[in-house]
């Protein structure tokens, strides 16, 4: 009895990890896309990633996190095509050797979501920094994604520019979550903070209360996307004509038509951004 | 080998020599020379802490003694010779299983095959007069059933030489009746049986000699007629009459 | 706030629909978090067992270590995984990153010393019982060791459960090193998470509901498993 029990476990363990195994040994060649957050939480892959697929027979298989930990995660070998906003951080990644070069994507813009009252006064406003000044002034309670990403590295680079320190900041006023978008975003209208979010996470986003827009149409908030083939120099395994088929796909007239055509409740999310290809 | 109507051929002699136990510096069991081997009933008799359960313990290498040592034929116990050994402990463990499987399942350790085992348990069972709770889960059943489940358990094995720790405490008249029918029967069957007990009268109704064992130490053994009637020392003539021994 | 009405109306809703993705979802989060269990079972049980019947030096030290990492975080355990199985870490070349497999890993990491600990008290406590016993069965170590835990199976099937509980309700590890890539590695607390990012509270919240659900179907099948062996009691 007790040996039927070990045989027993033996071949379900067996069969489980067969299956189990069975899943990931697909037939279908994949690539790994390394990206961020906003992009899968707007909703952008799942309108987009479809028509390749049936066009190409190649499946997408994203792994949407932090521009951060995205580039490094594609340092790691562990993602064949990376997609991120941070343009610095991409530029560097390229001259490093890890990727073979930064391909202008597509483009959006940032915003500052913040509560009807307004503490800081900035409703209305289409200057960032001279917002961001005021909310700093006024005390007025700002969540920060803290999280190294795309849009984290943006907002600190406008407070640089507006003069202010937040590194010394002690979580009174300057909050940092350390988390998404999606959860910041969750944070700060739960504490009726301000947000610097990306529009299109911003539209898509179903937790909105109360919250509207409070600063937009700044050039400085200008959010570009970048799309970059990790280099098989530096890393042997990435399946550069899979990965460099879906880049050109993205890049074309028709990949770039579905970015524009993807809108929700009649907004576009995403501007195409291929052919100014020299920014 | 396993007829229940054959004898059993030999009896494998269990012997210990020179054995100790101290715990603490008290002096547990003090026993120099003891063997067990011959088709008879022995009652082992004595007041609590006399080291009874420790001496039979220790003879089936329950317990290892500090000092002396323990022969089974001739050689120190081996585990394949528990089939031929058999012990009953005070409070036996029964199985989480039925009360056929429990004793199934200890001859199948003793090297029976599945289907072996479970007809000779399903016998062993009708011998104790247990076919109807076969099916029970063991751990349900009440106390003189669990009682005598362990030792058709222990019997079904025909051991050579079957050693039982107190099998009646607490139990009441009826089960202990079934007990000693149940002591009666291996006897007869031809295993030698020694025999734990607080129980004067069941000495005397089963017992073949006695043994009177008093602070770790055998005091007296003698044929039960003799331990009774003309005791040779003062704590077994105290003790056969019913005094509190110190 | 009538967010948890709404929360029952998703849940339900997604329950009389139960989609195709919803379905793949589901069946995703019990292949990996049973397949996990059954790995962590295979491991962690003899290895409590063997834990609780032997003696050496450092014994104790060992027991404390695997009871304190009952506690360890999944996110931690998703970390280590990840380094072990990233392109750039030793265990790169078996490509199982992003991977169910991968997943399956890391819970079974995670649950493995919970098993383990829970066996090791469990057959600790009936060792006491069974010791004399099994000697006058003449068992040997490993027919001990397997005696000791199917005796304590009820019990054990509890640890496994404990095991269960944890594996199909973390989200830190499975995320990390699955990736929640849609359709290949997403499941019901990855979904959960997702939603919770896009700001879909009540449907990331029906969501819960169903995995709650899960949980407790899936407990009360083993409940009502163990009630009909016990009745049996013939095993």
């Amino acid at each position: 009895m007790k040996t039927n029990a070990i045989r027993w476990s033996a071949v379900v363990l067996a069969g489980s990890v067969l299956t189990s195994g069975s899943a990931l040994a697909q037939e279908d060649e994949f690539i790994i896309v390394q990206s961020t957050t906003s992009t899968e939480a707007s909703g952008l892959y799942e309108h987009l990633l479809p028509m390749f697929q049936e066009e190409s027979g190649l499946e997408v298989r994203v792994v949407a996190v932090g521009t951060g930990q995205a580039i490094n995660n594609a340092e790691n070998c562990d993602g064949d095509v990376l997609l991120v906003h941070a343009r610095e951080q991409e530029e560097a990644f390229v001259e490093s050797g890890y990727g073979v070069s930064r391909e202008p994507l597509m483009y959006n813009d940032f915003v500052i979501v913040g509560p009807p009252a307004d503490p800081a006064g900035v409703a209305g406003s289409s200057d960032v920094v001279d917002a961001m000044t005021k909310i700093a002034e006024s005390q007025a309670p700002f969540a920060s994604r803290g999280d190294d990403s795309g849009t984290h590295s943006k907002e600190l680079q406008l407070w640089e520019e507006a003069g202010i320190d937040v590194a010394g900041t002690d979580g009174g006023w300057y909050r940092e979550t350390g988390s998404g978008m999606g959860e910041t975003l969750n944070t700060g209208v739960g504490m009726g903070a301000y947000v610097l979010t990306d529009r299109a996470t911003w539209i898509n986003y179903g937790n909105k209360g109360d919250y509207e827009i409070a600063v937009e149409g700044d050039e400085a908030m200008f959010n570009p996307y970048g799309i970059i083939l990790v280099s098989s120099d530096h890393c042997e395994n990435v399946k550069t004509e899979a990965g460099q088929q879906f880049i050109d796909w993205m890049l074309s007239d028709e990949g770039q038509q579905a970015i524009a055509d993807y809108k929700i409740d009649g907004q576009q999310l995403f501007f195409p951004d291929a052919d100014e290809s020299d920014s | 080998m396993l007829d229940r109507t054959s004898q059993i051929a030999a009896v494998t002699p269990v012997c210990g020599r020179a054995l100790q136990i101290t715990r603490a510096g008290r002096v547990l069991l003090d026993v120099s020379d003891i063997e067990f081997g011959e088709r008879s009933v022995t009652a082992i008799v004595g007041p609590n802490g006399a080291g009874k359960s420790m001496l039979i313990k220790t003879l089936c290498g329950l317990m290892r003694p500090d000092r002396g040592n323990v022969t089974w034929n001739g050689r120190p116990p081996a585990r394949s010779d528990y089939r031929r050994l058999g012990m009953l402990l005070q409070h036996p463990v029964l199985l989480r299983r039925s009360a056929l499987a429990n004793v199934a399942y200890a001859l199948k350790c003793a090297g029976h095959d599945r289907s072996r085992a479970e007809r000779l348990a399903l016998a062993a069972l009708e011998h104790a007069g247990l076919s109807h709770i076969a099916a029970t889960s063991a751990r349900r059943l009440s106390g003189g059933e669990k009682q005598r489940l362990a030792m058709a358990r222990a019997m079904a094995m025909r051991p050579e030489i079957l050693f039982l720790d107190e099998p009646t405490a607490s139990l009441d008249p009826a089960s202990t009746l079934r007990i000693e029918e149940m002591i009666d029967k291996a006897r007869e069957e031809g295993t030698s049986i020694v025999l734990v007990t607080h129980d004067m009268a069941q000495a005397r109704r089963l017992a073949d000699t006695v043994m009177l064992m008093h602070r770790g130490g055998i005091v007296e053994h003698a044929p039960t007629q003799r331990f009774f009637d003309a005791p040779a020392t003062d704590e077994a003539r105290a003790f056969a009459a019913g005094e509190i021994l110190i | 706030m009538h967010s948890f009405a709404e929360a029952f109306g998703q849940a339900f809703a997604l329950i009389v629909n139960f989609d195709a993705d919803l379905r793949e979802i589901v069946f995703l989060s019990l292949q990996v978090s049973l397949t996990a269990v059954l790995v962590a079972a295979i491991i962690g049980l003899p290895f409590g067992a063997l834990l609780a019947v032997s003696r050496f030096p450092g014994r104790g030290a060992l027991v404390v270590g695997i009871t304190a990492l009952m506690g360890l975080p999944p996110v931690v355990v998703g970390l280590v995984v990840y380094l072990l199985l990233s392109n750039a870490g030793v265990l790169g070349p078996l490509q199982l990153l992003y991977t169910p497999t991968a997943m399956i890993i890391a819970q079974a990491l995670l649950i493995t010393p919970i098993i383990a600990a829970l066996a090791r008290q469990t057959i600790e406590d009936l060792n006491d019982e069974y010791d004399q016993q099994m000697t006058l069965f003449g068992l040997n170590a490993i027919q001990r060791l397997v005696t000791l835990l199917w005796e304590g199976r009820f019990s054990l099937m509890t640890a496994l459960l404990a095991g269960f509980g944890r594996a199909i309700a973390e989200v830190g590890a499975v995320i990390v090193v699955g990736g929640n890539i849609n359709h290949v590695t997403r499941v019901m607390t990855t979904t959960i998470a997702l939603e919770t990012a896009k700001g879909n509270l009540a449907l990331a919240l029906g969501l819960g509901i169903i995995l709650v659900a899960i949980a407790v179907t899936v407990n009360a099948m083993v409940f009502a498993l163990r009630g009909t062996a016990e009745r049996a009691a013939y095993a």
